[in-house]
């Protein structure tokens, strides 16, 4: 997209994993029977009220607080007035003015440059009902009925807005990553998005490279997984391009990521401009969150991610192992544990990274389930730093230990992989090869090189391959006289 | 100060059917009150903090328990139409 450039804000939806509802004790994890946990508050019957959920509130202040907002000392409820079957109020329960969070700010590492993303606003709301279409054809316009299930309705929901300040759909993909093992690292939602516990929309529109004016911007939904966020953004904004470049102009509306097709398709645009009609919500006192209790929130936080990989960097992990290692907090752990205990960085970083990751994947198990204890690991590597176990060797033993066949040693030893490294063992070796050629030690006496490789060679042979090489090399220059 | 109000469209958005006789009369009626919250608006607020509520009151929570929920064919035998657990409703067309 030459001579164009986008300009991309992402507002972010997450489910608070609480035990009971928003405003009802209705339980929140409920399985897949619908209508299940609903009661007169999240099924909007007539006289019910709502009653906060102060373990929701606690979460969004960590969540806040977590991305550098400045937490509102007083914040209000409104209601936010459209219709819409998975409604049954016919407002939903949100925040507009004096929102819980504002003026935030997520430092982000996208190939090897900083990029602070502005967070505009946080704030509370509650989660609508599920709708299901059925009928003929599978697709909406075909759907004869709508089926409702309200066991959605009033979980609690925190929506997080940026600042127009993603520039690629890479920029775009890396902020949502990065605010997902936020989330789970505060360990307030799973943050799932093929679950729908975390839902992107991004807005985007482009403008003429160095020019500073707006584009007509469009909103995109129903990215269900990063890599979708990612490539719907690319789409669009290739999408734009085409049109302005065609003389067209760029229509303000809703698109639809249709993932099978790998585009975005115009919703039906509603009659009406949106018009929300908010309004303070009655039913509700203020909420205040006072100096003692964010201070409280605020140390209660656990290491974010950031703060977590530049620790691991610290510890000799390179960029790109550290934010491997942070996304599954089990690694991070081992990884510390085992380095402060003598193992290097590089080698059980990529172990912890490559293999064991790798072998988790193919049996199908969570790395929690697999992950050799922090023993083994600093087992395994002494053995590599004292030369009893090639690198090629000790991931073969290490493949051992996931397969729960034992320690490293016993593995080793079991799988007869152990280096010779004992001098005496390996002179004799030599001076049984030296012997045999002794044409070969004629010509590295008379200042060949070459033929030691050759030696090198036969003398591993002659070990089954579980000589030292260098060790090996350096006793027949000093038998050979080289 | 006579205040111009879209009845139409405030009707509209809060789906009620209005016809014109009900227009007129709710329109003259809505203009008064947006007349009489125009002088109070005119007055001097300079100082004066916005109450957004009438109670002295801020922070009334519940903990996070969960309590029993409704009977599901109780609740569904209030809906004009329910099917497998479900509520049903006509076909919504204007979203994928």
């Amino acid at each position: 997209m030459t001579g164009w450039e986008a300009v991309i804000g992402i507002e972010t939806h997450v489910e608070l994993q609480t035990r009971s509802k928003m405003f009802c004790g209705c339980r929140v994890d409920v399985g897949d029977e619908p209508n299940t946990a609903v009661c007169p508050v999240c099924l909007g019957l007539p006289g019910a009220l709502p009653v906060p959920n102060r373990a929701a509130i606690e979460g969004i202040v960590k969540i806040a607080t977590a991305l550098g907002c400045v937490v509102n000392e007083r914040s209000l409820f409104y209601r936010k007035n459209y219709f819409y079957p998975d409604l049954p109020k016919n407002y939903q329960i949100s925040q507009y003015t004096y929102p819980v969070g504002e003026h935030g700010r997520l430092v982000l590492h996208v190939d090897g440059e900083e990029l602070a993303v502005g967070i505009t606003r946080v704030h509370m709301e509650e989660d609508t009902g599920k709708s299901l279409h059925v009928g003929s054809g599978g697709r909406i316009q075909e759907a004869e009925h709508t089926l409702l299930d309200f066991n959605r309705s009033g979980v609690p929901l925190v929506e997080i807005v940026t600042e127009p300040d993603l520039r690629t759909p890479e920029q775009a993909r890396a902020y949502g990553a990065e605010l997902q093992r936020i989330v789970r690292t505060l360990g307030v939602s799973d943050a799932r998005l093929e679950e729908g516990s975390m839902r992107f929309d991004a807005n985007v529109s482009v403008r003429r490279s160095g020019t500073s004016e707006l584009g007509v911007r469009t909103e995109i939904k129903n990215m269900n997984s990063l890599r979708s966020l990612q490539r719907a953004i690319a789409f669009e904004i290739g999408r734009q391009v085409e049109v302005l470049e065609a003389g067209g102009s760029v229509v303000q509306e809703t698109r639809h990521w249709n993932e099978a097709e790998g585009r975005t398709v115009a919703m039906r645009s509603k009659e009406e401009s949106e018009d929300y009609r908010y309004f303070q919500e009655p039913d509700l006192l203020p909420l205040e969150i006072d100096e003692a209790w964010r201070q409280r929130i605020a140390a209660s936080l656990p290491r974010l991610p950031a703060a977590r990989r530049a620790e691991l960097v610290a510890l000799g992990a390179d960029d790109r192992t550290a934010t491997l290692l942070v996304d599954t907090p089990v690694l991070a752990d081992r990884f510390e544990a085992a380095v402060s205990r003598g193992a290097p960085a590089r080698t059980v970083g990529s172990w912890l990274t490559g293999e064991i990751v790798a072998y988790a994947r193919s049996v199908g198990a969570d790395v929690e389930e697999v992950v050799p204890a922090v023993e083994d690991l600093v087992e395994l590597a002494g053995m590599v730093e004292a030369a009893e176990l090639s690198a090629t060797a000790a991931k073969q033993v290490l493949a051992g230990v996931l397969a729960g066949e034992g320690t490293p040693r016993g593995v080793a030893e079991a799988r007869d992989l152990l280096q010779i490294s004992d001098e005496g063992a390996l002179e004799e070796a030599v001076a049984a090869v030296l012997a045999d050629h002794p044409d070969v030690v004629e010509q590295i006496r008379a200042g060949e090189t070459k033929p030691i490789g050759f030696l090198v060679g036969r003398v591993m042979r002659a070990t089954g391959g579980k000589a030292d090489p260098r060790k090996v090399q350096e006793i027949i220059r000093r038998e050979a006289g080289a | 100060m006579p205040v111009d109000i879209d009845i139409a469209k405030v009707a509209k958005l809060a789906r009620i059917a209005l016809d014109d006789e009900a227009l007129a009369r709710y329109g003259a009626e809505l203009g008064q009150i947006l007349e009489h919250a125009e002088r109070v608006q005119a007055l001097p607020t300079d100082g004066v903090e916005p109450t957004s509520h009438p109670l002295p009151l801020v922070n009334a929570f519940r903990p996070d328990e969960v309590r029993p929920s409704l009977d599901r064919d109780e609740v569904l035998a209030q809906a004009p139409d329910a099917v497998d657990g479900y509520f049903r409703v006509p076909r919504i067309l204007d979203e994928a």
